[in-house]
């Protein structure tokens, strides 16, 4: 493989909080297009990761290398302009908004940047984002609900429109934290299924997950984590395969 | 040069006493419910129109015209008794001189029942709306509470004096074997430090050595887990809220007769007790005490000729600066938590 | 006009300059169409207006914009004093000065939200009051408040060999502006006020400082820097607050520091929440309805309460007397305390909540089957 198709670069990342050894020695690659899960038990450091990849916080040593760009350091704005989406485990939306502006408003950062005084300008000359957001809201079959209040949506509508919000950016990487975390079985299908009809469209998606099911569904690779530490790295075959993650992780689930 | 340090710190003990004081009751009823009060200092104003109008109980006169005797212009002499020295004879006479103290008896059970009218009938519908609707219907009460007042007892400042035998100043110099006379501090005001540091004394023994001192302590600490422990924290919020409103009353009690108090002195000491509580730091007691102090040692030093002859003006700025200051510098307070109040 | 702006802002807009175009006629039966109480509704429509820029839209409440407002008075009557006795020069003065001290205050404030903020903001206003009063005599007049007086400078009435017979006061192009062309002026710059604001509302840039106060996390993962919009939403109220304030020095040229006390700052909130938060004609409606009782109630005395309560038999006339009598005159703040408290309580959206909900009742019992068909709108 060229070196040239990695676009997530974490290197030789250590994190501790005092004593505590979060995370050791974590090498990471994310190629270009692919699904890249991190899976692992509780505690075993995953959030710590993704908080370390959007500059929330800063690594012990090592850094994070998006495209070239060190990530540590940078505001959520910042990372978010240099193309990367997040949805978050619990989905973070404008709930006093209606459901069409919600998606809208992406558009916005996408088109303008961080920040722009376009206060004159009228938000119904606004067609083309306007358009742009019916679209990506009928692609994840919500466009019935586009005049209603984002609040009183269930949550797994919160989620699809979360991550129509993310799509709409066409981000080239997209953070999913733990997507179908808290949902009824029924929302987790319909996530995983709008999850893989994303998948065709060549987006870089890292995926920090807990639910074997989504992962196995998904990914196109697996890194788990376990203490801190990633101890296997792999296909879905390979990692099933692994005794170790058998030990540390699948043993009990299976 | 060491007398006139020591004299300025001694002189911003009292002032410092009363924000400490307020700041405590703040900061607890922010702690254990959650609610920013800006009705707080309302009930401090509460407090000290309990003095003025328990005084003005104890001063209710018979009027008697005498027409053998003459006043000094020639009317006659209109004899006024109160009547509690009618009643009570030379006890009632002690009792109009030691009002102010005395009326804490009565402050207490009034400032109770206030604080848990308050709480039950409005506050507590407030726990779960956002911080800036908390706001919005305090300051609406204490707007209500001080034109009441104004309303009943007038706009202007009615002075109570402090008892006859607690008039002078006690010459601390000479205590601590210095010359005599260069460091003298009046009674009164050290009688209120002394008063506020037992009622803060009490507080913090109270949270810390019952066990409903603990439950409400671990409130503030995590107040979902308290919560989802079964403990009926409804009950505790509500005396909280009380106890708050007691200790904030007491100490309007106490100061009536360092200021005479008008009915817009919660508001004056509202804005300053806010500022304390910030830089003690939300939600934390040793912060809102040390920061009272703080800032009323240091508002003491400001008003020094020889500080404001550098920079005029300062005595003041000198609480709003300091606020400022942490609060861009050290956002938290002095002692305060993460994540309290940010969003 | 299609895409500059919708029809029904467009309704909303012209259906308002009539309203307040108007006031001197349908205000007339209410006795309060005359033109120095009509100013101050359109003064402090103004302040309400803009105000709500930043607490309606973004969410940061300020108990700090007396602060500006006062700065404006000042900074007015300082035009008026140096320069000339025309009011645009003092106006534009007016909102430049405030606008740099709304820049400054916002920019340290906005480090911090919640409740922070509003503590900020009123630490800066509590220090600007206090030094009116003190160090800042030279600036301020201290107690006495700024006034014009004859021997004042006016170096471009001087330039334009104007000399002044008489009491100096402020015109507008030579005119003077005492009566109704004071009112015409304030309302002229409140339709004003109320189209920019409305415009901001209605553009992509409102539609970001909405989306800071629904969820400012969310604003920075989607990309946006969201002080910056913050602290424009700042300056702008800032600008609106300084605007008033000078108009408030145009209709009568005395600045005094009591504009900056925080008192202020929290009458501008009442009159905010009162209307409804968020809404374009609610705080406007909301520093009508207070200004209005304020003048009608503070002027009630007991001889007119007696007159009033005259029907009933005299002991439970005098009883009428006394209780009424508390609420009004001086005591019409308690009335204002008490109908905030409650509109606080059971109607946080203000008056414009109340009517929405009055059109709802009444559409609801219009079509009997409407219930089946319920849906939530947004917005």
């Amino acid at each position: 493989m060229a070196k040239s198709n990695v676009v997530l670069h974490v290197a030789d990342v250590h994190k501790r909080f005092g004593g505590l050894h979060a995370l050791a020695d974590i090498d990471l690659q994310v190629e270009e297009g692919q699904t890249h899960a991190i899976i692992g038990p509780n505690g075993a450091g995953k959030s710590t990761l993704l908080n370390v990849i959007i500059g929330k916080l800063a690594p012990s040593s090592g850094q994070v290398v998006f495209d070239g760009a060190i990530l540590t350091g940078r505001k959520p704005h910042q990372i978010n302009q240099l193309g990367i989406a997040r949805v978050f485990q619990t989905p973070e939306i404008f709930a006093d908004l209606s459901v069409l502006h919600n998606v809208m408003i992406p558009a916005f950062a996408k088109r303008d940047g961080a920040f722009t005084l376009n206060m004159l300008r009228s938000l119904d000359s606004e067609t083309a984002i306007r358009q742009e957001a019916e679209h990506m809201l009928e692609d994840v079959g919500m466009l019935t609900r586009r005049d209603m209040h984002a609040g009183s949506l269930s949550r797994g509508d919160k989620r699809r429109m979360e991550l129509a919000m993310c799509l709409i950016q066409h981000p080239r990487l997209l953070l999913l934290d733990e997507p179908t975390a808290g949902m009824s079985r029924h929302d987790t299908n319909t996530t995983i299924d709008l999850l893989k009809k994303i998948k065709s469209r060549g987006m870089t998606k890292v995926i920090i997950e807990h639910d074997m099911h989504v992962v196995f569904s998904l990914a196109d690779k697996i890194s788990v984590l376990a203490q801190g530490r990633i101890i296997a790295d792999g296909t879905p075959d390979e990692v099933r395969g692994n005794p170790k993650v058998q030990e540390a992780y699948l043993g009990g689930a299976h | 040069m060491f007398e006139v340090i020591f004299l300025q710190f001694l002189n911003g003990l009292d002032k410092g006493a009363a924000y400490a004081l307020i700041a405590l009751g703040l900061t607890l009823v922010f702690g254990t419910l959650g609610v920013v009060n800006f009705a707080h200092g309302a009930l401090f104003m509460l407090g000290a129109f309990c003095a003025v109008m328990f005084r003005q109980f104890l001063t209710l006169e018979t009027v008697t015209i005498d027409p053998t005797q003459l006043s000094p212009w020639g009317a006659p002499l209109e004899i006024r008794e109160p009547l509690v020295q009618a009643w009570f004879g030379d006890f009632g006479a002690i009792l109009v001189n030691y009002s102010v103290p005395a009326s804490i008896l009565i402050t207490i059970p009034i400032m109770l029942l206030i604080g848990i009218a308050l709480e039950r009938g409005i506050i507590k519908h407030f726990y779960k709306r956002p911080h800036a609707e908390q706001i919005l219907v305090t300051f609406g009460l204490a707007i209500v509470a001080q034109e009441v007042i104004k309303s009943i007892f007038g706009p202007n400042p009615i002075p109570q004096p402090m008892p006859t035998d607690l008039r002078g100043a006690a010459d601390i110099g000479a205590w601590l074997g210095m010359q005599a006379n260069v460091i003298t501090y009046p009674l009164w005001r050290m009688i209120y430090f002394l008063f506020s540091a037992v009622v803060i004394g009490g507080v913090f023994a109270f949270l810390q050595f019952t066990t409903f001192g603990m439950v409400v302590r671990a409130g503030m600490a995590d107040r979902e887990t308290v919560g989802l422990l079964g403990i009926n924290i409804d009950r505790r919020f509500t005396i909280m809220f009380g106890l708050a409103s007691v200790v904030a009353g007491m100490a309007g009690v106490m100061y009536t007769p360092l200021l005479p108090p008008n009915y817009h002195l919660g508001m004056d000491f509202l804005v300053l007790s806010f500022v304390v509580v910030v830089v003690g730091g939300m939600g934390s007691l040793p912060g809102a005490v040390a920061a009272g102090f703080l800032l009323g040692i240091l508002q003491s030093f400001a008003s020094m000729t020889q500080i404001k002859a550098f920079f005029p003006g300062i005595d003041q700025i000198i609480i709003y600066l300091v606020a400022v200051i942490i609060l861009l510098v050290r956002p938290r307070g002095l002692l305060g938590r993460r994540g309290v109040m940010e969003s | 006009m299609a895409n500059f702006m919708s029809r029904n802002d467009l309704f909303l807009f012209l259906g308002f300059t009539i309203v307040v175009l108007a006031m001197p006629i349908w205000l007339a039966p209410f006795g309060a169409g005359y033109p120095d109480l009509l100013q101050r509704f359109m003064i402090y429509g103004i302040f309400a207006v803009g105000f709500n820029i930043l607490f309606g839209l973004t969410g940061y409440l300020s108990f700090g914009h007396a602060a500006f407002f006062g700065v404006g008075s000042y900074a007015a009557v300082w035009s008026f004093k140096l320069l000339t006795l025309d009011a645009i020069p003092a106006m534009i003065f007016a909102v430049v000065i405030s606008g740099l001290f709304a820049l400054i205050i916002g920019f340290l404030s906005l480090r911090r939200s919640g409740i922070y903020f509003s503590i900020l903001t009123l630490a800066f206003a509590q220090m600007s009051y206090n030094l009116a009063y003190s160090v800042l005599t030279p600036i301020t007049n201290g107690e006495t408040g700024l006034q014009l007086t004859l021997s004042d400078a006016r170096v471009l009435d001087a330039a334009m060999g104007q000399t002044l017979v008489g009491q100096p006061v402020p015109t507008l192009l030579g005119q003077q502006l005492s009566g109704y062309a004071g009112f015409y002026l304030c309302a002229g710059f409140l339709i004003l006020s109320f189209f920019i604001a409305q415009r901001v509302s209605g553009s992509p840039f409102g539609m970001m400082l909405k989306s800071i106060k629904s969820n400012q996390t969310r604003m920075q993962f989607t990309g946006f820097n969201t002080r910056p919009y913050a602290l424009s939403a700042f300056v702008i109220s800032g600008m609106y607050a300084g605007l008033a304030g000078a108009l408030l020095a145009v209709t009568d040229p005395l600045a005094g520091a009591e504009r900056m006390q925080w008192t202020a700052s929290g009458e501008v909130v009442l009159m905010t929440i009162l209307g409804g938060v968020g809404t374009l004609v609610g705080p406007v409606i909301g520093a009508w309805l207070i200004k209005y009782f304020e003048n009608i109630l503070s002027a009630l005395n007991d001889q007119i309460l007696a007159n009033f309560w005259s029907f009933l038999p005299e002991g439970a006339a005098d009883l009428m007397v006394q209780v009424t009598g508390k609420f009004v005159g001086d005591g019409w703040f308690l009335t204002l305390g008490l109908v905030f408290v409650l509109v606080v309580v059971f109607l946080p959206g203000g008056v414009m909540e109340g009517v929405r909900r009055i059109a709802a009742t009444l559409k609801r019992s219009g079509t009997p089957d409407s219930k089946s068909r319920q849906t939530q709108p947004a917005e």
